[in-house]
C-alpha cells in the first residue's frame, strides 16, 4: 500500500526520493507512531516534504490515497447508531435550544430527516446548505452555523475535527514553486548576482601580509580582504490576467526560477499596466490591494526592478487617466510606470510576446520608450542582455 | 534507542503535529528542519526539548558570515604565527590551536545533547553543503592532528530557518521537516495559558481579538506574532488595563494602548492611524 503511495507522490509532482521513503519504513517499523491515521499523517508529511509550498499538494495526494481508510479508524462513515447522535445531540444543547427542536416537529422529525439525507448522500461533502459535510449551513454535519444543527464526528472525534487535516488545504496559498525546466533560466538569471565586496573583513590578503610583514621587520602583520558575498535585491512585477494567460506558464518558469537566486526577492503582480495598487496574493487580488506608493516607500532604491508582462493593451490604458479595464485609475499608467522609474534607477521589462511583433503593437512601442527601450524578449537570449543591463 | 518521547513541555505548547515530526527526529538521531513565521517558537522549540527531554543543549547561531568549518573546529594559524615568534613552547602541539566548535562539542557530550543550528538560511547558499557529511555520518576528519572524531551519541540536531533562501535538497533530503503554521485562536488561547495562568478571561478576548484583527490589517510591513503577542499581554497586566478599553468600538478610534509592543516600525504604525482615521471619516 504504501508502495503505490510512493509512486503517486512521485507522480503528483512530489520529488520524494528512495532514500526518504526508507526512513520513513523504518519509523513506521520503530512505532514511533500509534495506529492513527492523522499520526501518519503528520509523520509521513514531516519525513517526505521538505518544503512548505509543497505542503498542498502531498494534501491532496494523501487525500486521493487514503479515502475511505480513515473509516476503518473512527465513526465517520455513514453507518452511525441512531442512540449515539440522539446521546450526542442532547449532551450538546441547552433548554432553550432543546425547545426550539421540539417547535420544529421535534426530535423524532430531524432524525427522520437526517436519515432520509444519509441515504440520498453518497460521498463525502463539504460546504453547502442541504448535504451532510462540514462547513456548510445545513443542519447536520460538523462546523456549521445552523443553532438547530447536528454535530457529526465533531464533538465525539478525539481531535475535536471532522474534517480530516489534509482535506482542509491550509497550505494551499503556500504552493508557488513550478518546476518546469527551469535550467536556462537560471543560468541567466545567475548573471545577475552582483559580488559586491562588501561585509567584514576576513579572508586573508596573501601579497598585502608578505609587504607588510617585511615592512614590519619581519613581525607577522595579517592582513585582510573583505570576503564576497551575494547581495542583489530584486523587485518582481508580474503581470497577470488577460492577454497574458498564454505567457503565464513561461512567467511561473522565470518566478520559480529566480526565488533562490537573490539575497532579498519581492513579487507582486500587476494587470496590463502599473496603477496604484498591487497585489501579492492572485486568489485575493480583488480583496487585498497594496498602494504602489507603499511599495515605492518600503523597498529602497538599491533593489533592482523586473517586470514581466506582454504589454499588449489599448494605448488608453497607458496614457489617460481612468484608461484601466479593471477600475477607475485616478492617474495614467504612464504616471505610476515614470514614479517606478523614478525610484528604480535598475530597471527592465521582460516581454514574452517575440520581438517580430513589437512593432507592429503600439502599446509596447509606448512602454518600450517609457523604460527607455530597456525592454527584453523574455528568452535566454533577451535575459542576458538584460542581466547585462542591470548589473 | 529513546524510549522518552517529546509532548510539549510546561511552558511550550506543542501541537499533534509538530511533537510527531520531533519525536521521529529523536527515534532516528535525524537533524529536524523547522521553519515558520518569525516569532512562533522556533528557536524556543531546541531549548524546551533539551528541558523536557533532560538533555544539554548546545547552541550555534549562524550569521552571514559563518563557515560550516567554524561548527566543527578552527585552526588559529595566525596564533600559531605569534607563538612561534616569541618562541613560546605551546608551538609544537599543533592540537593547542585547535578551537573545538559546537558540532564537535557535541559529538563529545555522554549524554545525547540537543543542538541547536539557528538560522541557517542566514549563512551562504552553500553552507548547507559542507555540513551534508557530518550531519550523515556524525562524524568528521581534523586535517591538523589526523583524528577523526566521532559522536559519542547522534545528537538530537534542531535547525531553524526563516525561508531567506532556499536550502539544498541533498541537504533537505537528510532532515525531517516540519512548518509552525501561525497558531489558531485555540491554540493561541492554550499558549497564553501556560504564559500567564489565570489571565482575567475577558481581557484575554479582548486582548486576542484586538490581535488577530491587527494581523489582519493589509500591507503591514510585520505582522505581530506569538511572541510579540506574549510582550503585549505583560504589558497590559503590568498597567492593569481594564478589558473595556480593548473593545472593539475604542479600537477603531484610536490605537491599542501599548501598541508599541505590536507594531514594530514607524510605517505600520503611520499606516494604522491612517486606518483609524478613515474609519472615522466614513463613520461620519
Amino acid at each position: 500500500m504504501l508502495l503505490s503511495f510512493f509512486f503517486l507522490l512521485r507522480e503528483g509532482g512530489l520529488k520524494v526520493s528512495i532514500s526518504e521513503y526508507l526512513t520513513l519504513l523504518e519509523l513506521l517499523e520503530k512505532r514511533v507512531i500509534q495506529f492513527d491515521v492523522e499520526q501518519f499523517y503528520y509523520l509521513s508529511r514531516a519525513c517526505l516534504v521538505k518544503d512548505e509550498s509543497l505542503y498542498d499538494r502531498f494534501d491532496r495526494v494523501f487525500s486521493a490515497h487514503f479515502k475511505g481508510v480513515e473509516d476503518l479508524f473512527g465513526p465517520d462513515g455513514a453507518d452511525i447508531p441512531d442512540e449515539w447522535l440522539r446521546k450526542q445531540v442532547e449532551l450538546g444543547l441547552s433548554e432553550e435550544e432543546k425547545a426550539q427542536i421540539e417547535a420544529m416537529g421535534g426530535w423524532e422529525k430531524l432524525m427522520e430527516t437526517l436519515k432520509k439525507r444519509l441515504e440520498e448522500q453518497q460521498e463525502r461533502h463539504q460546504g453547502g446548505s442541504k448535504w451532510i459535510g462540514t462547513g456548510g449551513t445545513s443542519p447536520f454535519g460538523a462546523y456549521g452555523y445552523n443553532p438547530e444543527g447536528i454535530r457529526i464526528g465533531q464533538a465525539g472525534s478525539r481531535h475535536r475535527r471532522a474534517v480530516k487535516v489534509w482535506d482542509k488545504r491550509e497550505f494551499r496559498n503556500l504552493d508557488d514553486s513550478l518546476e518546469l525546466g527551469t535550467r536556462n533560466l537560471k543560468v541567466a538569471l545567475r548573471r545577475l548576482r552582483r559580488f559586491a565586496r562588501q561585509g567584514a573583513a576576513d579572508e586573508l590578503d596573501l601579497p598585502d601580509t608578505i609587504d607588510s610583514t617585511a615592512k614590519n621587520a619581519g613581525m607577522l602583520d595579517i592582513k585582510m580582504v573583505p570576503e564576497r558575498h551575494n547581495a542583489t535585491k530584486v523587485l518582481l512585477f508580474l503581470d497577470i490576467g488577460g492577454s497574458m494567460d498564454d505567457h503565464v506558464r513561461v512567467c511561473e518558469e522565470l518566478f520559480s526560477a529566480a526565488s533562490s537566486e537573490f539575497k532579498h526577492l519581492e513579487y507582486f503582480y500587476f494587470h496590463n499596466c502599473i496603477y496604484e495598487g498591487l497585489w501579492m496574493d492572485n486568489l485575493r487580488r480583488h480583496s487585498v490591494r497594496i498602494p504602489t506608493m507603499d511599495v515605492l516607500h518600503k523597498y529602497s532604491a538599491d533593489y533592482k526592478l523586473i517586470m514581466v508582462g506582454d504589454a499588449t493593451m489599448s494605448p488608453y490604458e497607458i496614457q489617460h487617466p481612468g484608461g484601466s479595464v479593471e477600475h477607475w485609475n485616478e492617474e495614467a499608467g504612464a504616471t505610476w510606470m515614470k514614479r517606478l522609474l523614478d525610484t528604480y534607477a535598475k530597471a527592465i521589462w521582460l516581454n514574452p510576446e517575440p520581438v517580430q511583433r513589437w512593432q507592429y503593437t503600439p502599446s509596447i512601442q509606448m512602454l518600450s520608450q517609457l523604460m527607455q527601450q530597456r525592454m527584453y524578449p523574455l528568452t535566454v537570449n533577451g535575459l542576458e542582455q538584460g542581466m547585462r543591463e542591470l548589473s | 534507542m529513546s524510549e522518552q518521547r517529546f509532548s510539549g513541555t510546561d511552558r511550550y505548547v506543542a501541537t499533534e503535529d509538530l511533537t510527531t515530526a520531533v519525536n521521529a527526529a529523536v527515534t532516528l538521531g535525524r537533524p529536524i528542519l523547522i521553519k515558520g513565521e518569525p516569532g512562533t517558537g522556533k528557536t524556543q522549540l531546541a531549548e524546551e526539548i533539551a528541558r523536557g527531554l533532560e538533555r544539554p543543549l548546545l547552541q550555534w547561531h549562524v550569521k552571514s558570515t559563518t563557515k560550516a568549518q567554524q561548527g566543527l573546529y578552527e585552526y588559529d594559524a595566525v596564533a600559531r604565527l605569534r607563538d612561534s615568534q616569541l618562541g613560546d613552547e605551546r608551538v609544537h602541539d599543533i592540537s593547542n590551536y585547535i578551537v573545538k566548535g559546537p558540532m564537535w562539542e557535541a559529538f563529545e557530550q555522554d549524554t545525547q545533547p540537543v543542538l541547536l543550528i539557528d538560522e541557517i538560511d542566514k549563512a551562504d547558499i552553500e553552507f548547507p553543503n559542507d555540513l551534508l557529511r557530518e550531519l550523515d555520518q556524525m562524524e568528521f576528519y581534523v586535517y591538523e592532528t589526523h583524528q577523526t572524531v566521532v559522536a559519542k551519541h547522534r545528537p538530537i540536531i534542531v535547525i531553524t530557518s526563516n525561508n531567506e533562501k532556499e536550502l539544498p535538497d541533498a541537504f533537505l533530503r537528510r532532515c525531517f521537516f516540519h512548518y509552525i503554521r501561525f497558531p489558531d485562536k485555540e491554540t493561541m488561547l492554550d499558549i497564553v495559558e501556560v504564559h500567564f495562568p489565570g489571565l482575567k478571561k475577558e481581557l484575554l478576548n479582548e486582548a486576542l481579538n484586538a490581535f488577530y484583527e491587527l494581523r489582519e490589517v493589509p500591507g503591514l510591513k510585520k505582522k505581530p506574532s506569538t511572541s510579540e503577542l506574549l510582550d503585549w499581554l505583560k504589558l497590559l497586566l503590568a498597567e492593569d488595563i481594564p478589558p473595556e478599553v480593548l473593545s472593539s468600538d475604542d479600537r477603531r478610534k484610536t490605537l491599542p494602548p501599548m501598541h508599541g509592543a505590536l507594531l514594530k516600525n514607524e510605517q505600520d504604525v503611520h499606516l494604522f492611524e491612517r486606518l483609524i482615521f478613515l474609519n472615522e471619516r466614513n463613520a461620519r
